[in-house]
């Protein structure tokens, strides 16, 4: 089939032309814009039906696509890090309705200080969201998750709104080589939205709300929104078999890279990951046995595909695109609360926070890590978090504070000794 | 796998130059990978773009360090340490400055160990709009790889280009094949390189971040007037001059327009401009009522005060 060279932001918005939605609210943000403006031409050519609608704000663009989604209609969406924030209150609040739409999106570190580049506290500050998650690492896989989140979000077993996540830069703005399916074999992948009991015609006026709850009824609502998401793992497994057999590509909630015989696994999301594939090669070359293990889904937690992939591997390297303040890496988090008590003679696992603001992660520190986790599986003791920083990067933030004349140019001496 | 970096200012078209490259290698049957860099700036500000092209995958990502071809549109930027033009080359590394400079002499300047072309500007000479177009960029790299024939060069521009209309088509054609023709004696200098191998890597320098006060370790910047440390100035590709014989010292539209505030009114009366900051928007040019601001192509400025000196 013929592949064309899109970047992510344009894969993003083939995703929705090709899944045919119904309504797209909007609302522009550095690195999201180029999606909407696409579908905007699209839509404004006739290339593409539908109808968008440029919202005042992220908070009621989400409200908007909600709502819409609560009158079975197909919806698509797109923001980023801080709009995602500022809509913050309806991510809550449309999953708690159960209305079933996709929204992309493209990740950019969060303020303060300000970064255009991607980091994903973002998207993980929607982890608890009710949303459910699924991470892009190539520019083909953003258009095939946009189709994915469809039928995942759809279904009646699960019913709930889906985020694809692609880092901005490094996917939004980067083409590679997509393949772009054919309208037909979409239309029968991916069929009209069948909303089932969610309706609503102007024909026939009825009224859809939420009642304020008690802890009883209210807590009823949240674990089925819990139990919905937890059922997404078995339906995404269904759902990607199939995909395979239309498209010819495998869509697993976890990519397994060289991992069978690993002795060392790499774990990582988002692009950056195909870094750390890439390092996996040149690993490979010099004799290591390495691997790297990527969970495209993230939300729900595909917790026995980590197991089974981890089961036997002397050591885990966790890179953390994201810091939880006061706590670490989020995936380490959540990863090592899967592998608690349910390996016997489990790996040791390593924490690494890189990336944050988009700053890259080079071959050598890929390199570097792969030594770190190797020594610690010899000693068999964990070594201390390690945030991917330089010297010459610290070298370079001195002269920075120096110009923002930092406490009276005290920069590079350690304050907050008392004074002698 | 062949890695190329364009430097170039905003609106020079380097993002341009990247995707008819791109596609150009990915009609010639190549996995492909192209992007654009910039942070917040805007036009004139120093911006680069990349490409990344193997028969096999590229998992590679980001910014490329260790660039096989740097070419750079604008040469004013090659002493400009924020636009990092020289960044991780080696001396296999291949640099090709967009200049009226001869080769030898950036050489020498640049004290760079490997080869060194320039090409003068297809434009030169023309007007403004004119001086530069991505395709003259993209055609240069083409015919140094080695690895796009002239007919990839030319379907690549035109899939790129059709949106603009077929005016902005045909110079970029123009321009491409005559720099691919300029470049000629030079087919295949750029080789592809190699992956950092495993083998002798140079660990990081990881350091351990020291806990630091939230008197210094916040975000905040205590100094006054610390923008003018960004010298605006360097984005401009065209200069406004004044000419003094021509001004009537009405004395406030120029700088009251100004959006850098960067014009400001002598004791005489007269507008002076801060060319460190000022970044050549031409504001100033179209409000003065006698017209005694017209604009010099930075370029042209610059090659002035060099003679002066």
């Amino acid at each position: 089939m013929k592949r064309r060279l899109l970047t992510g932001n344009g894969a993003a918005a083939w995703g929705a032309r090709l899944a045919n939605v119904d309504y797209v609210p909007a609302f522009p943000i550095t690195p999201q814009t180029e999606i909407i403006e696409t579908l905007g031409s699209w839509i404004d050519s006739k290339e593409m039906a539908g109808r968008m609608v440029t919202l005042e704000s992220e908070h009621s663009m989400v409200t908007a696509a909600g709502a819409a989604a609560a009158t079975g209609v197909r919806v698509f969406t797109a923001t980023s890090s801080q709009g995602l924030l500022y809509a913050m209150e309806m991510l809550y609040t449309v999953a708690g309705w159960r209305a079933p739409f996709v929204m992309v999106n493209v990740s950019r570190g969060l303020s303060a200080p300000i970064t255009l580049e991607p980091d994903h506290n973002d998207i993980l500050a929607a982890r608890d969201s009710g949303f459910l998650q699924i991470h892009a690492a190539t520019c083909q896989e953003v258009l095939d998750s946009v189709l994915m989140a469809y039928r995942l979000s759809e279904d009646a077993r699960v019913r709930l709104p889906v985020i694809v996540n692609l880092d901005g830069f490094y996917l939004s703005f980067t083409r590679e080589p997509v393949e772009v399916p054919k309208e037909d074999k979409v239309l029968s992948f991916l069929p009209p939205f069948d909303p089932e009991n969610i309706r609503f015609r102007a024909s026939t006026p009825i009224s859809q709300a939420v009642a304020v709850l008690g802890g009883g009824p209210y807590s009823y609502f949240r674990y089925e929104t819990h139990l919905a998401a937890l059922n997404a793992l078995s339906v995404f497994d269904e759902i990607s078999v199939e995909f395979g057999r239309f498209f010819g590509r495998s869509f697993d909630a976890v990519e397994a890279y060289r991992t069978e015989d690993a002795e060392f696994v790499f774990v990582m999301m988002g692009s950056f990951a195909t870094k750390a594939k890439e390092a996996t090669d040149r690993l490979r070359e010099a004799g290591w046995l390495v691997g790297l293990v990527r969970p495209k889904l993230f939300r729900p937690f595909p917790k026995e595909h980590f197991l089974k992939l981890l089961k036997g591997k002397k050591g885990i390297a966790v890179i953390d695109q994201n810091i939880s303040m006061g706590k670490g890496g989020v995936l380490y988090t959540e990863l090592a609360s899967v592998l608690y008590g349910s390996l016997d003679d489990g790996p040791v696992m390593a924490s690494f926070i890189g990336g944050l603001g988009g700053r890259d992660i080079s071959s050598e520190e890929f390199f570097e890590i792969a030594k770190v986790i190797r020594r610690a599986a010899e000693e068999g003791k964990a070594p201390p978090p390690r945030l991917l920083y330089t010297e010459e990067e610290l070298r370079e933030m001195r002269k920075l504070q120096v110009i923002a004349n930092a406490e009276r140019n005290q920069a590079g001496k350690r304050v907050g000794k008392k004074d002698e | 796998m062949y890695r190329i970096r364009f430097h170039g200012r905003g609106g020079q078209g380097m993002k341009t130059a990247s995707r008819i490259l791109g596609t150009a290698f990915f009609l010639e049957g190549f996995e492909v990978q192209d992007a654009p860099r910039y942070g917040a700036e805007r036009r004139g500000a120093p911006i680069f773009a990349y490409v990344r092209a193997s028969k096999e995958a590229i998992n590679e990502r980001g910014i490329i360090k260790e660039p096989g071809l740097v070419i750079v549109a604008d040469d004013t930027l090659v002493a400009m340490p924020a636009a990092g033009v020289l960044q991780g080359v080696t001396e296999d590394t291949v640099i090709l400055i967009v200049s009226v400079i001869e080769a030898e002499l950036w050489k020498d300047r640049l004290n760079f160990p490997g080869r060194v072309l320039t090409v003068i500007p297809p434009g030169e000479g023309q007007s403004h709009e004119r001086a530069f177009t991505g395709g003259a960029i993209a055609g240069a790299a083409a015919r140094l790889t080695g690895a796009v024939s002239k007919a990839s060069l030319e379907e690549a521009i035109r899939e790129e280009l059709i949106p603009l209309g077929t005016k902005v088509v045909e110079e970029n054609l123009e321009d491409a094949l005559s720099v691919y023709e300029f470049m000629a004696e030079h087919e295949g200098c750029v080789a592809p390189g190699t992956a950092i191998a495993v083998e002798g890597f140079t660990p990081p320098n990881w350091v351990e971040l020291p806990f630091e006060d939230a008197r210094l370790s916040s975000p905040a910047i205590h100094a006054e007037a610390t923008s003018e440390q960004i010298k605006t100035g360097l984005w401009r590709t065209v200069r406004p001059v004044i000419d003094y014989e021509l001004c009537n010292r009405c004395s406030w539209l120029c700088s009251t327009f100004c959006p850098e505030s960067a014009i400001s009114v002598n004791e005489d009366g007269f507008p002076e401009i801060d060319y460190e900051h000022c970044k050549g928007c031409m504001i100033c040019m179209t409000q003065c009522p006698p017209h005694a601001i017209s604009g010099v192509l930075e370029r042209e400025a610059k090659g002035g005060e060099d003679n002066e000196t």
